[in-house]
């Protein structure tokens, strides 16, 4: 009944959006990741509620793994549209998993309606699926009854047993599966010596939210907008536990000033949009620097200009991010690319805001917004809340919130924490925070804003290099492209040329000596991104003068993947 | 023991003859019989003339952008429950750019005092029509006359349920400083609309033009009476009711929000075992 095992499958779920179809995914999903399985998903949907084509793919194995695949192994289709679209994408060995009255003659043909009503057949195609790659029924099981124990035990339990049908199911149907092959030592793995759990599954958006927790961030303002609303709603979901407050703004104007309200008076505070929520923010980005006001911007990218593809993906408002806010004062950009980075260097965003007393910014998309991931524990207990405001300073009266110093950064203290006055103006102002006319005081405030910048150079993360050194062709990447770059740097080698990615957690501030010799080292450079007109190595060439000419860009709205860098290399004629 | 004198006395940007004098001279007479001392207060303002006005106290402040107190106002009043709000700009920041922050700040019901010096025209920038030009007002925007319907904020205060709504003259600064002392002391959101002559721009509203037509509303108003305060808020023009308008005892957003109950924001130290032990849920 089994076949061989596999080192890795790519599992696609496809159907109409209101099919369940996220839900099996998610159990699917958190199944493997219990097993003991990493995994890459990917998610694709429409802008609507119900119909459309939507699609769950979850790439699941033993060794790491850390980009979509285009090729499919098993293809789940809830409906007959997913079988015209999605066939020409599966491997010579692979399966159409469907209901008996549109399975194609090779699929598995499953008698749906014998084992669930319309409401569940999500739920049995996971029993069925989860049989075909060789899971065990427990594990399956268990993540069901998590995921449907907010909708009661009777729910769970009915869930329950349609699971249990599909997999008996398949058990009896003479067919073959396409089991993967077991992590070694699994049932080690599973538990951590003191008991608590091995992985996570999370997502970008997921990891930015706990990220901005452990950082000390206390309130986010938000404005429902794809992808980026599951952050403000995963920190809802914990706000009681946790002491946070969530506050769903009547716009994203107000959002912003909000944050920057809460974050004046002492609570770390962030935002969470996309590009077009963003644009009504940026006089806020503005206000935030001249009143030298702490912030963390999360935009999550998806295709534009103005409404554009509201639920897919894109790496193009690079350049809205760098430049959004009149006036010139200094910022901090970080491209995550991976979901441990969107943790880290959301942390490290609450860091460098507090820190220079300005906007800080992580940039992310919807494909690592939405893309789950198994993480290893974050050890939250060992790190420190690195964004919260120093109340411990000592200073005289009277109190001057921008009072000039040699970093650029003056002592910040709160209204009504102390005997203190303090006042900030958007306004130029003096040292006292008051209005002036006055312009050689504007000359002054003008240069302690940007003298903060260097605080940021110091600070900025270093490019990943990973690969050959000297490589024939170098990959140059930034954000959530990063997977994909490294595993098609491999396809490259194993094609018998030298290959290198070069990733960018940050793309501003650039420390150019931090890089350059790696672009000049290589034969080929290839700047690898998500937009048509490769805005990141048009700002590489603006700074350091080194101009990548050769450029692989997707703007279609779906994920880069390695073949689609591997294909582009060959169009380009590197390999 | 608060005196007007600890507000300090400052050199304003004002003409001479503006209706801001007046109405800074309530504010601080109001603060100083609270008894609320200068660190003590959190003003938020916008742009224009009357967004200047908390410069010209002894305070702490955070003059903001051009309509958007109101979100800044509430983003502060959450992190710091404890913090004395007041919310300081003329009606073009606050009825118009901000317009739907006034609108959102009425739903939630936010803690904050919001103090609106209403001129009937944009000052600062020389002379458009406001939110509340009565139509027909005649500027170089709008030559022909304003040719919009008036914005009233004491109706739609009213009609919203606001906590506190009162209209308030500059002219009569005893009873303006009584408006905004009560204001002040109000749970939730508290609107004083103060109407103030602008001598540099408005010449139809003048002082004696809302002298001649404001009169005090009469001591057997009941403002818990929804019906009889609309009656109030939609009387316009010969006749200008001053005074509460209406008092409702909906409570206020932050004391809804259950976190708030364990203090503010401000200062909390990350519990990284509840932290930790929240994202195990996602094992």
């Amino acid at each position: 009944m089994h076949g061989e095992m596999h080192d890795e499958l790519n599992v696609l779920i496809g159907g109409e959006a209101g099919q369940g179809l996220v839900t099996t995914g998610q159990i699917l999903t958190r199944s493997l990741v219990r097993s003991g399985f990493l995994v890459v998903a990917t998610q694709g949907y429409h802008s609507r509620i119900r119909g459309g084509h939507n699609t769950f793919a979850i790439r699941a194995g033993r060794k790491k793994l850390r980009a979509p695949r285009e090729s499919v192994d098993v293809l789940v289709a809830l409906n007959d549209e997913t079988v015209a679209l999605h066939r020409g994408e599966l491997v010579p060995e692979g399966i159409v998993v469907a209901d008996e009255s549109f399975a194609p003659d090779s699929a598995i043909k499953v008698p749906y309606k014998e084992l669930a009503s319309a409401r569940n057949v999500n739920v049995a195609a996971l029993g069925v699926t989860s049989a075909i790659l060789g899971l065990e029924g427990g594990i399956v099981r268990g993540a069901l009854e998590d995921q449907f124990g907010k909708k009661g035990a009777e729910v769970a339990a009915k869930n329950a047993e349609v699971l249990a049908r599909g997999f008996d199911w398949f058990a009896s149907s003479g067919e073959k599966g396409r089991p993967l092959a077991p992590v070694v030592d699994k049932m080690d793995d599973d538990k951590v010596d003191d008991g608590r759990p091995r992985r996570l599954m999370l997502n970008g958006n997921e990891a930015i939210a706990f990220g901005a927790i452990s950082a000390g961030a206390r309130f986010c303002a938000f404005y429902p907008m794809t992808p980026s609303t599951s952050i403000p709603l995963a920190l809802a979901a914990h706000a009681g536990e946790l002491g946070f407050v969530v506050e769903q703004a009547e716009d994203e104007i107000a959002a912003i000033n909000m944050a920057l309200g809460a974050s004046f008076a002492g609570a770390p505070g962030l935002v969470a949009t996309s590009g077009g929520g963003f644009a009504l923010m940026t006089e806020g980005v503005s206000l935030a620097a001249m009143t030298e006001t702490p912030i963390v911007i999360v935009v999550s990218q998806r295709p534009g200009p103005a409404t554009g593809l509201p639920t897919r993906t894109e790496q193009a408002d690079l350049e809205l991010v760098l430049h959004a806010g009149h006036g010139e004062f200094p910022r901090a950009v970080f491209t995550p690319g991976t979901v441990e980075q969107c943790f880290h260097l959301t942390r490290k965003a609450f860091e460098l805001a507090e820190r220079v007393q300005g906007p800080v910014f992580v940039l992310t998309d919807q494909f690592l917004a939405d893309s789950y991931r198994a993480v290893d524990p974050l050890d939250v207990e060992t790190l420190d809340a690195v964004g919260v405001p120093d109340e411990g300073v000592e200073l005289k009266a009277p109190y001057e919130r921008y009072r000039l110093t040699e970093s650029g950064v003056s002592p910040r203290l709160m209204p009504g924490r102390s005997g203190h006055l303090v006042v900030a103006d958007s306004d130029e102002h003096d040292e006292a925070g008051h209005i002036t006319e006055d312009l050689s005081i504007r000359k002054l405030m003008v240069e302690k804003r940007l003298k903060k910048g260097r605080i940021l150079e110091a600070e900025v993360l270093a490019p990943e290099f990973s690969g050959d050194d000297r490589p024939d062709i170098l990959l140059v990447s930034w954000g959530s492209t990063q997977g994909s770059g490294v595993e098609a740097a491999e396809a490259v080698r194993a094609r018998g040329k030298s290959a290198a990615t070069l990733h960018f957690p940050q793309i501003w501030p650039l420390v150019p000596d931090a890089f350059l010799p790696h672009l000049r080292d290589a034969g080929e450079v290839v700047a690898v991104e998500g937009n048509a007109t490769g805005q990141f190595a048009r700002l590489l060439r603006r700074e350091t003068g080194f101009g990548i000419e050769k450029r692989i860009l997707r703007y279609d709205g779906l994920p880069m993947t390695p073949e689609y860098i591997v294909r582009g290399l060959e169009s380009l004629g590197c390999v | 023991m608060v005196s007007v004198a600890d507000y300090g006395q400052y050199e304003t940007a004002w003409c001479p003859g503006c209706g801001d004098f007046a109405i800074l001279k309530a504010v601080k007479k109001a603060l100083a019989e609270s008894g609320i001392a200068p660190h003590e207060v959190l003003f938020v303002s916008g742009v224009g003339q009357a967004a200047k006005a908390p410069h010209y106290l002894n305070c702490n402040l955070f003059n903001g952008l051009h309509g958007r107190a109101l979100p800044v106002a509430t983003g502060a009043k959450l992190a710091n429950p404890g913090l004395k709000v007041i919310c300081e700009s003329g009606e073009g920041c606050t009825y118009g750019e901000g317009g739907n922050h006034f609108l959102a700040a009425l739903r939630r019901n936010i803690g904050v005092t919001l103090l609106v010096h209403d001129n009937q025209v944009y000052g600062l920038t020389k002379g458009q029509a406001s939110p509340t030009s009565d139509e027909g007002f005649v500027t170089k925007a709008q030559p022909g006359g304003a040719l919009s319907a008036p914005f009233n904020p004491v109706a739609i205060a009213v009609a919203m349920r606001a906590s506190f709504v009162a209209r308030g003259f500059a002219g009569s600064i005893d009873h303006l400083t009584e408006l905004i002392t009560k204001a002040m002391a109000h749970e939730g959101l508290a609107l004083v609309d103060i109407l103030q002559p602008c001598v540099s721009f408005n010449k139809v509203n003048t002082f004696a033009w809302y002298t001649k037509r404001c009169y005090e509303i009469p001591a057997d108003h009941d403002p818990g009476d929804r019906e009889a305060a609309m009656k109030l808020a939609e009387e316009w023009g010969e006749r200008i009711p001053i005074g509460v308008i209406y008092e409702d005892d909906r409570p206020s957003l932050e004391s809804r929000i259950p976190t708030l109950s364990a203090g503010p924001l401000v200062g909390r130290k990350v519990d990284a075992k509840a932290l930790a032990l929240a994202m195990e849920k996602y094992a």
